[in-house]
Formats: C-alpha cells, sequence, structure tokens
C-alpha cells in the first residue's frame, strides 16, 4: 500500500484586491480534489494586497503545485505553503450555552475557566462564550460542553496565522517589482 | 476638451491603437452598440463574418498561430458568448494569444437573468487566463490595453473581455491607454545566471544529450536561438506536435516526433539518454506516455517561460525560468563545441525499423485504397514543404503531423492539448488571414468537417483560399482504430453515413474533386494547388486505416506498437 504523506498545510496568499479571486484561488483546489478546511480572507498590511489563509491536507507535492497554479493567475502577488511549526496560528469560537443548565450543573462554568475562555453575555436564557486557541483546544471544550447537553451553537472561524521567518516575502517580492517597474520605465 | 465618443467607438479606436487588423465575428442584441461602431472602422478592422461563433474564436487562432500576433474575436452575449467556450479552452491549453470581446447586458440588468445574459466571466476564468467585465465606458482603453498585454506576453493565452452594454453606449473622453507593466504579473523573467551556468555544465557533462522541442520556441520566436544551441553542442532533438515546424523536418539533428503516435527513434532514446533538455513543453501525457518509466536513467533540465509547468508532472534535477529566447542564446554561450556522433547514429537504426515497417508501406502503397500517408505528403511536397499544415482533430491530424514536411516557421495550426473537433475549417481560415501568402493547406475527416461545415459560408464571401483535402474513410477514423485495438473491434458508433461532400461545396461555390483511384491523386494535387482560391479535393481513404506507431495509452513510451 502506498504511504500516506498528506498533511495540513496552509497556505498563505496574497492578491490585488479584484472582484473575482477568490473563486479562482477555490478553484485552483477543486480541479486537483483537494478539499478546503477553512478560509480567511481578509486585507492585508500592505495597502491594496489582500491576504488568504487556506488550510487542506495534501502531500507536499501537491501543495507546490497548487502553490504555482495560483501563483499564475495574473492578479496574484505571491502564494507559499507553510506546516504547523513555521507559524504563529490561531482561531476563534463562539458558544452559546443554556443558562439553565450551566445553573444546574456547576462544571460547566469550571469546565469553560478551565479552558481560558470568556463568558460575554449572560441573560436567563443562554450564555456566551468566547475562546481564542489552537483547533485543539477549541474542540476539546466543544467536545466536553457537548456532553454536557448545554451547547445552543458553535461557531468556529477558520485559522488565521503569521509566518514566524524573519523574511517578509511579500515586502521583497514588491520591492523587486517595483525596481523592475523603474528600471523598464527608464528605458 | 477631448471630444465624447462611445465605449464602443472607444473600443475600436483601442483595438486600432493596439495595431488589430482582422476582427473575426458575429453580431447580436447585446454587441449591436459595438457593430454599429464598427460601420465607420471598415477600412482599418476587417471583420469577417463568421457563420457560428465557434468559428470566430477559432479563425481568430489560427491567425495568432501564424502571425504570430494576437487574434481577435467578437461575439453577442448567452449563446455568443458560450459557443465561444470550446474555442477559449483550446487556446489557453494551447498557448494562443487572442482576445474574444463578448457582449453583456447593461449593468442595471446583471444578476436578472436578463435574456441572453451568462455569466461569462465566471464561466471563462477557469480556462482564460484573464477574464474581465468591462462595466463603464471610462474603462475600455485601460481593459484593452491590459487584455493585449496579458495575451501576447509571457506564455500567451486567450483573454475575455466581457462589454456590458451600458459601457458600450456610454461616452467617454477617450485617450489610448498603455500597460506594459502588472505588479503582480512578471512575463518576462531576468535571465539567472546561476541556473544557465548549471544548465552549460550538465549538457556539457552530457554524453547522451537529448532535446525535447515545443511550441515555446515558436512562441519566443527563438528558432534561430533554437538551431545555434543545437549546432553548437552537436544536441539531437525530437518535437512536440506544436513545435513541429520550430526546426526544418530535414535538419540532421532533428529526429522526428515525440509521443504517442510519434517517431520511434526519439521515444526509445527519451528512455536511454542520460540528460533530457526540454524546451517551451509541458510534458503532456501524449508526449510522456507512463511517468512511472519516463525518462527515469537520465537527469533533466526544463526550460520555459511558465514557472506552474516545471514539476508539474516530471520532476526535474534544473529549471530555466525565462524567454527561450534569452535562456537560449545565454546557454549557448557556455556550452562547448562538440560533437555527439556515436549516440546520434544510434537513431537510426530505429529510423530504419520505423521506415520498412510504417512509413514506406504508408507513402509508397502500390495497391488498394488510398491511403492518409501518402496524400499528406504529396500536398506537402506539392507545396514545395513551405506550406502552412492545419488540421482537424483525429487520425487525419497524426497522419499530417507524421507526414507533412516543414522548412517555414510558423507553420503549424492544430488542436494540440483540448482536441477539438472542428477545429481544423475555421482555424484554416484564420490562418489565410495570418500568412496571406502562404499555401493553406487543412487535412480534414469526415467527421470533424461536419462539425463547422457551415464555416464553408465564411469561405465563399471571403474567397478564404483555403486548401481543403478532406481525407474521407466514412468513419471516426481514430475512435474506431481504439475501438479496433482496445475494445474487441466493436465498432459503435463509429461508421457514418456521408453526404456527397462535393455537391456541398459546389453549394458554396467552392470549386471541388474527389479523387478515388491513386493514378488520379498527383493531378488533383496539382489542380488544386493551381486554382486560385479555395478547393475542396475529397480523398477516398482506405476505410481502416491505422496510425502507426503507437504508443498504447499508459504504456511506457519506448514501447510502441509497429503493427497491430
Amino acid at each position: 500500500m502506498e504511504q500516506d504523506t498528506s498533511k495540513l498545510y496552509t497556505f498563505l496568499i496574497y492578491s490585488e484586491n479584484v472582484p473575482g479571486l477568490l473563486s479562482q484561488i477555490t478553484a485552483v483546489f477543486t480541479r486537483r480534489q483537494v478539499n478546503i478546511e477553512s478560509l480567511n480572507v481578509c486585507a492585508s498590511s500592505t495597502p491594496g494586497a489582500h491576504k488568504y489563509t487556506v488550510t487542506a491536507n495534501c502531500d507536499e507535492r501537491m501543495a507546490r503545485i497548487l502553490t504555482s497554479q495560483i501563483e499564475k493567475r495574473i492578479e496574484v502577488l505571491q502564494a507559499h505553503f507553510y506546516t504547523d511549526d513555521e507559524l504563529f496560528i490561531n482561531e476563534t469560537a463562539l458558544f452559546k450555552l443554556s443558562t439553565p443548565v450551566m445553573l444546574k450543573n456547576p462544571d460547566v462554568g469550571r469546565m469553560v475557566r478551565f479552558h481560558n475562555a470568556r463568558i460575554i453575555e449572560v441573560n436567563n436564557t443562554y450564555t456566551v462564550v468566547e475562546i481564542t486557541g489552537i483547533t485543539n483546544d477549541i474542540l476539546s471544550l466543544f467536545d466536553t460542553l457537548k456532553m454536557m447537553d448545554c451547547v445552543l451553537q458553535f461557531v468556529r472561524s477558520g485559522r488565521i496565522c503569521i509566518t514566524k521567518s524573519r523574511v517578509e516575502h511579500l515586502d521583497e517580492y514588491l520591492a523587486v517589482r517595483e525596481a523592475k517597474r523603474i528600471a523598464q520605465q527608464e528605458k | 476638451m477631448t471630444e465624447k465618443i462611445t465605449g464602443a467607438e472607444a473600443l475600436m479606436r483601442a483595438l486600432e491603437h493596439e495595431g488589430v487588423d482582422v476582427l473575426f465575428g458575429y453580431p447580436g442584441g447585446s454587441i449591436m452598440p459595438t457593430y454599429d461602431a464598427l460601420y465607420d472602422h471598415k477600412k482599418t478592422l476587417n471583420h469577417i463574418l463568421v457563420r457560428h461563433e465557434q468559428g470566430a474564436v477559432h479563425a481568430a487562432q489560427g491567425y495568432a498561430r501564424v502571425s504570430g500576433k494576437v487574434g481577435c474575436a467578437i461575439v453577442t452575449s448567452g449563446p455568443g458568448a458560450t459557443n465561444t467556450v470550446t474555442g477559449i479552452a483550446d487556446a489557453m491549453i494551447d498557448s494562443t494569444p487572442m482576445v474574444v470581446v463578448c457582449g453583456q447586458v447593461g449593468v442595471a440588468m446583471l444578476g436578472t437573468d436578463a435574456f441572453q445574459e451568462v455569466d461569462v466571466v465566471g464561466v471563462t476564468s477557469p480556462i482564460s487566463k484573464w477574464s474581465y467585465q468591462i462595466r463603464r465606458a471610462e474603462d475600455v482603453a485601460w481593459a484593452v490595453a491590459r487584455a493585449f498585454y496579458i495575451a501576447k506576453s509571457g506564455r500567451p493565452g486567450p483573454v475575455v473581455l466581457d462589454f456590458a452594454k451600458n459601457a458600450q453606449t456610454g461616452m467617454v473622453e477617450f485617450e489610448p491607454a498603455e500597460v506594459d507593466f502588472i505588479r503582480s504579473y512578471d512575463p518576462d523573467p531576468d535571465v539567472n545566471m546561476a541556473d544557465i551556468e548549471r544548465a552549460a555544465k550538465m549538457i556539457n557533462n552530457s554524453v547522451k544529450p537529448f532535446v525535447l522541442v515545443g511550441q515555446g520556441v515558436e512562441l519566443g520566436n527563438a528558432q534561430k536561438e533554437l538551431r545555434a544551441f543545437l549546432e553548437k553542442a552537436d544536441l539531437p532533438c525530437g518535437t512536440t506536435f506544436l513545435g513541429l515546424s520550430a526546426i526544418p523536418s530535414d535538419h540532421p539533428l532533428n529526429m522526428g516526433i515525440l509521443g504517442m503516435h510519434g517517431n520511434l527513434g526519439p521515444n526509445v532514446m527519451t528512455n536511454q539518454c542520460d540528460l533530457l533538455i526540454a524546451i517551451g513543453m509541458r510534458f503532456d501525457d501524449r508526449v510522456t506516455g507512463n511517468l512511472a518509466t519516463y525518462a527515469k536513467q537520465a537527469k533533466i533540465i526544463h526550460f520555459d517561460i511558465d514557472r506552474a509547468e516545471f514539476n508539474k508532472n516530471v520532476p526535474v534535477d534544473l529549471t530555466v525560468w525565462g524567454n527561450c529566447k534569452k535562456t537560449l542564446a545565454a546557454v549557448t554561450m557556455l556550452v562547448d563545441e562538440a560533437k555527439h556522433t556515436s549516440w546520434i547514429e544510434g537513431f537510426k537504426p530505429y529510423e530504419e525499423k520505423e521506415y520498412t515497417k510504417v512509413i514506406d508501406k504508408a507513402l509508397h502503397p502500390t495497391e488498394g485504397p488510398l491511403l492518409m500517408g501518402e496524400v499528406i505528403r504529396k500536398v506537402s511536397e506539392a507545396a514545395n514543404n513551405e506550406g502552412i499544415m492545419v488540421t482537424d482533430v483525429g487520425q487525419n491530424q497524426l497522419m499530417a503531423c507524421r507526414y507533412f514536411k516543414f522548412t517555414q516557421p510558423l507553420s503549424v495550426v492544430t488542436s494540440g492539448g483540448l482536441g477539438t473537433m472542428g477545429f481544423g475549417l475555421p482555424a484554416a481560415i484564420g490562418a489565410t488571414f495570418g500568412a496571406p501568402d502562404r499555401t493553406v493547406c487543412l487535412f480534414v475527416g469526415d467527421g470533424g468537417l461536419q462539425m463547422t461545415i457551415q464555416e464553408f459560408g465564411t469561405i465563399m464571401e471571403q474567397g478564404a483560399p483555403v486548401k481543403i483535402i478532406l481525407l474521407n474513410n466514412n468513419f471516426l477514423g481514430n475512435v474506431r482504430q481504439w475501438q479496433e485495438m482496445f475494445f474487441a473491434h466493436r465498432y459503435s458508433f463509429t461508421p457514418m453515413l456521408n453526404p456527397n461532400y462535393e455537391l456541398i461545396a459546389k453549394g458554396y461555390g467552392i470549386p471541388a474533386k474527389t479523387v478515388i483511384e491513386r493514378k488520379d491523386l498527383d493531378a488533383a494535387i496539382a489542380e488544386m494547388l493551381a486554382t486560385p482560391g479555395p478547393y475542396l479535393l475529397q480523398c477516398a481513404i482506405k476505410e481502416e486505416d491505422n496510425v502507426l506507431p503507437m504508443t498504447p495509452p499508459g504504456a511506457n513510451i519506448d514501447e510502441m506498437l509497429l503493427e497491430i
């Protein structure tokens, strides 16, 4: 049997801020039968550039192909892929819990505190709890609360992350491109 | 203050500014303001009215492939636009520079399922290099400049401009725009000298080098650079179908065609060389066969302008990113003058074996019905091997690529990657506009011809001098061959009841003749070439003629069948 070498990769993609790019990027994954596990899109710290954070399970060769196919789209500035140890990672989750159950069972409140989660709203009917952390911490709290039969709603955000590298690839790239633009203009 | 003009008029001026002289198109509701503007530009923008929008895009492709310029098609919204989808996908996979302008309903109607509204950008994004909706007249100049820049630069490809009706009628002060730089797109990377030095070292150390020549050489206009490179280091080469005319067929270092229906020598030697040098080709599965056994013994260098092609299908040892016109020139400076005589001699036995078992029989039959190979070679030679070869898809294509000969660059118009039946006839029409001084020979089967046969009307109206060689075997020949080889002779829906093609051609005023017997072939070809304008030469071909040799799908590339 072939060895399964797939693991969770995080793709950080920077693009110009133009409509329609998200579907172009997701299409690259779909076409190669790779499921997107999570997705976050927002403006980046570089003016005009959007940042896409995508996680997906695949092997390294596929991650390389996906990255180069994404980067091939005209308005994509850069695409890179990373393993978890190369990133600072965070996710946020919100829980809507039943207040009557919480009052009956003090272990619920104990578990919320044990997981460093925060209560941000309480009324007679429900209590809203927020937690920030990595996937495993969040899912561990969810599993615990689920067993206590108090979860009315649960939502988890896509992963957001920044690189541990001391090199800012996007800034370097943009500097090289700007130098080329000036050189071309002078020519 | 500059005068105000409509967005449609701005499109005309922008196209003229880009040097467009021929447009292939078909009018309709949502593009009418643009056609109205075109009425005043008939002298500069030669609009060719096709008979179906698919014909417009394939004609634009044919035009682009033989001229090296950007082909241009213009159609209406909805069905007009969706009819171009096949041609856009074809141009994408075959790297053909093309701009397709589609009409679109007005912005206010977008998303309402309006009459003839379709999400053209959504449909074409995955199959085009760039797809953009022009929503305001103010954006016309910029969008057209950007479209042409993207279509022709780097690895060329199709661009779609979805032109909303309100942008066509809106008023704008027009200034032509220039786009020669896009921050997120680098079509002309600087040559990395370290990679060039590594490549030269690998080539200088190689005892059994072999070069794979793809269409990138033609697209990069690097035919001279390729020859200088090959000749200095004495490197034998094989070509892909799309790279056929990048080097003359009879060049002593040209060992023939790569891939499934290519020549025996190049395929066998791919798996014997010690260094494989791929230039402007993408290791298509029809070229490589079974990847698990492909050139495993060799080091591989890949020259390409599209970085996404590196290590996509075949892992390589060195990549050289850039336009091969520059990278080949750079590496040629550093390679040693060498002789690989005994290695090159090694191709000969395979060439002789293929000649005896296949080629001689295909070219010089003495009895039985006409064969495709003999017809194609005779046409090629009657046109002094200087003609443009256009093909449809199927046996006609494989045989034409095998037996047509090339002395001139930019002489191959074939649907290589997508394999689009129906491509040939409209592409050949486009080629006559792209290279009006050359002989355009179309090889087409009885199946493919009927897929776009309405373009006889375009030929009639334009007098387009397409020499149509119809290789009629009353079968969908290539599928029939596969059924014979891999499906136990079960000819499931491949026999064809054909119409009287001569009568059809004559109905369109196209002179036509049918050849049945071998003794009449030479005279018929001579008559076709001597007749000015279009001509249909129907050849009654042996019904169950096979294209050989062949590497069966998924088999090792060096295990070619010479007979069935």
